[in-house]
């Protein structure tokens, strides 16, 4: 009963207590170390990578050209039925200006992220990469762009052997 | 199904950082919301709890680390987690437990402790993402919201402008919040003006990360008539996930969440949302998410709920109350607890209690919707005097 409820409770702690010891803390890093299987579908996609190439599944019932490629049509919900080699240019769906990594430490740089929704897959179907070559500011919903792919040396069967996109 | 019966609600402070463990707030929300229903532990037969990621913590079996501080020892208890959605799912499961005929109460809670995690809890969210083609490029939680931003700003030509305006607002109404986190008096220049974190979105954009719990008590009609005349009925629950596959779909609006609004609105009989819900708690942990949601529970048009905005039509005042607690953006957003916030928000205003948030139309019946996962879950549950 918010309006008779005389006192919230919960005790603040500051990040000024925190520095001056005022409260006892346990620290504890964790190290879990793990190895991922890339599964049947990426496996591919991964080989088609290093070879400068982009591949998607195509589900013959509802005619779905996917990527990233599955091995099952999650809306049919049966198997897909072949592989298709998808071009590496597309258009930029959305895109943000990063100022952070992933642990929330800013960056010097920004970068430039981006779905990119692929050309000869179907309709909508993105992948997430970086866009290169190209000013934050001139960036823009709607925008052709192509793969630049590392030198064929240094591919190794992964997603950034796309270095990045950059406009067509 | 039987009718489901709210008799009692409460919560902690919410704050970045808190002496409190997650048990000892889990404590005080479910003692709260039990001493507001006026019951004791032998009359709760059975306890959902609901807590986000377990890597926030440090602790694996969250749920079960918790379950003596929500009040779940030696009972049928259980933890529900849908990501973000969470806060208002546990409410959800709540409602089943108790529809059901299985029990004829329920004490429900919803807690997050984010704070432990070092350097910054951002970083257990890297781990929600696809390991082979997604976090190699550095991935990060901020970039999705902030593409999906973009994407809503691009269809609808939406202006940072009119985003901001309600991170103004949510701010504002938290000035009147006794466990708000960083309410304030802002301006839409300020929150221009802010730090870019990803952009488009901007320090102001963002709500915090906090420790805190929420709970609410639920009961079954006839238990609920022995212990008050003004109970608040659960009349609707949905929720819907849409595919994990997230740059294959389109951003720019959340058909999952109007699944789950249109589950809710066809058991609580509603055919014309704008007419029969007179204010809502919709999930804001960003200030465009507020607007996204709004046109998800079908309470705006697809790109005009900036309009609604800019017109005033969502202050406490307004025709649609939205967020009259402060939201997230204001109150704060301890994930899991904040959704069940937003219930507890309902119950308050529905019994006209809510002191200096009281909107000022006579309210029936609001909604209160959260969200999460890879921008794939929606939760909505409606309740009526
Ligand atoms: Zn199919």
């Amino acid at each position: 009963m918010s309006s008779k409820i005389k006192e919230y409770r919960g005790t603040e702690i500051g990040l000024d207590e925190v520095k001056a010891g005022k409260y006892l803390f346990t620290n504890y890093d964790t190290v879990l170390r793990y190895s991922w299987t890339s599964g049947v579908a990426i496996s591919r996609f991964l080989s088609g990578l290093k070879e400068g190439q982009l591949w998607a599944r195509k589900c013959n019932n509802c005619g779905r050209t996917l990527i990233p490629p599955r091995m099952y049509c999650e809306e049919c919900y049966r198997p897909t039925d072949e592989w298709v080699r998808v071009k590496d240019t597309g258009t930029v769906n959305t895109f943000s200006i990063s100022y952070v990594n992933n642990d929330a430490s800013r960056r010097k740089k920004p970068i430039l992220v981006s779905v990119i929704d692929i050309d000869g897959a179907s309709p909508g179907m993105g992948i997430l990469h970086l866009l290169g070559g190209v000013e934050p500011k001139k960036v823009r919903v709607g925008m052709k762009v192509k793969a630049v792919w590392k030198k064929k040396s240094e591919r190794e069967g992964a997603i950034t052997d796309i270095d990045h996109f950059e406009p067509a | 199904m039987r009718r489901v019966a709210v008799i009692g609600a409460g919560m902690t402070k919410f704050r970045r950082r808190m002496l409190e463990t997650g048990r000892e707030l889990s404590f005080e929300a479910s003692r709260m919301a039990m001493d507001s229903a006026g019951m004791e532990m032998k009359d709760v037969e059975s306890v959902v709890m609901g807590t986000a990621p377990d890597a926030f913590d440090g602790v694996h079996m969250k749920g079960e680390y918790l379950m003596d501080g929500a009040g779940g020892t030696n009972l049928p208890y259980s933890r529900v987690y849908v990501g973000g959605g969470t806060g208002v799912f546990v409410p959800v499961a709540g409602w089943w437990h108790v529809a059901s005929g299985m029990f004829d109460t329920c004490l429900v809670v919803g807690e997050e402790k984010m704070s432990p995690l070092r350097p910054h809890p951002q970083y257990a969210f890297w781990s929600i993402f696809d390991h082979t083609i997604e976090r190699p490029l550095g991935v990060t939680l901020l970039w999705i919201f902030s593409l999906e931003m973009r994407r809503y700003m691009a269809v609808h030509k939406v202006k940072e402008e009119d985003i901001a305006l309600v991170s103004v607002k949510n701010k504002g109404n938290a000035m009147d919040h006794p466990c708000a986190q960083i309410p304030g008096r802002i301006t839409v220049d300020d929150v221009m003006k802010s730090e870019p974190i990803c952009l488009p979105v901007k320090r102001l954009d963002v709500s915090p990360t906090s420790d805190g719990a929420a709970a609410v008590m639920l009961a079954s009609e006839d238990v609920a008539r022995k212990y008050t005349d003004d109970p608040v009925w659960i009349d609707g629950v949905g929720w819907n996930v849409d595919t994990q596959y997230w740059t294959n779909r389109d951003l720019y609006y959340p058909r999952y969440v109007e699944e789950a609004a249109r589950m809710a609105y066809r058991m609580a009989k509603v055919d014309n949302p704008r007419k029969q819900i007179d204010f809502a708690e919709v999930y804001d942990p960003f200030d465009y998410k507020e607007l996204h949601h709004l046109e998800g529970v079908l309470l705006a048009d697809k790109g005009g709920a900036p309009k609604l905005t800019r017109d005033g039509v969502t202050q406490r005042d307004g025709d649609l109350p939205v967020n009259p607690s402060g939201g997230l953006l204001g109150v704060g957003n301890p994930i899991a607890a904040a959704g069940t916030m937003k219930v507890c928000e309902l119950f308050w205003q529905l019994r006209g209690e809510a002191g200096k948030r009281q909107v000022k139309k006579e309210v029936n019946r609001g909604l209160a919707q959260a969200w999460g996962d890879l921008l794939q879950v929606g939760t909505v549950i409606t309740m009526k005097r």
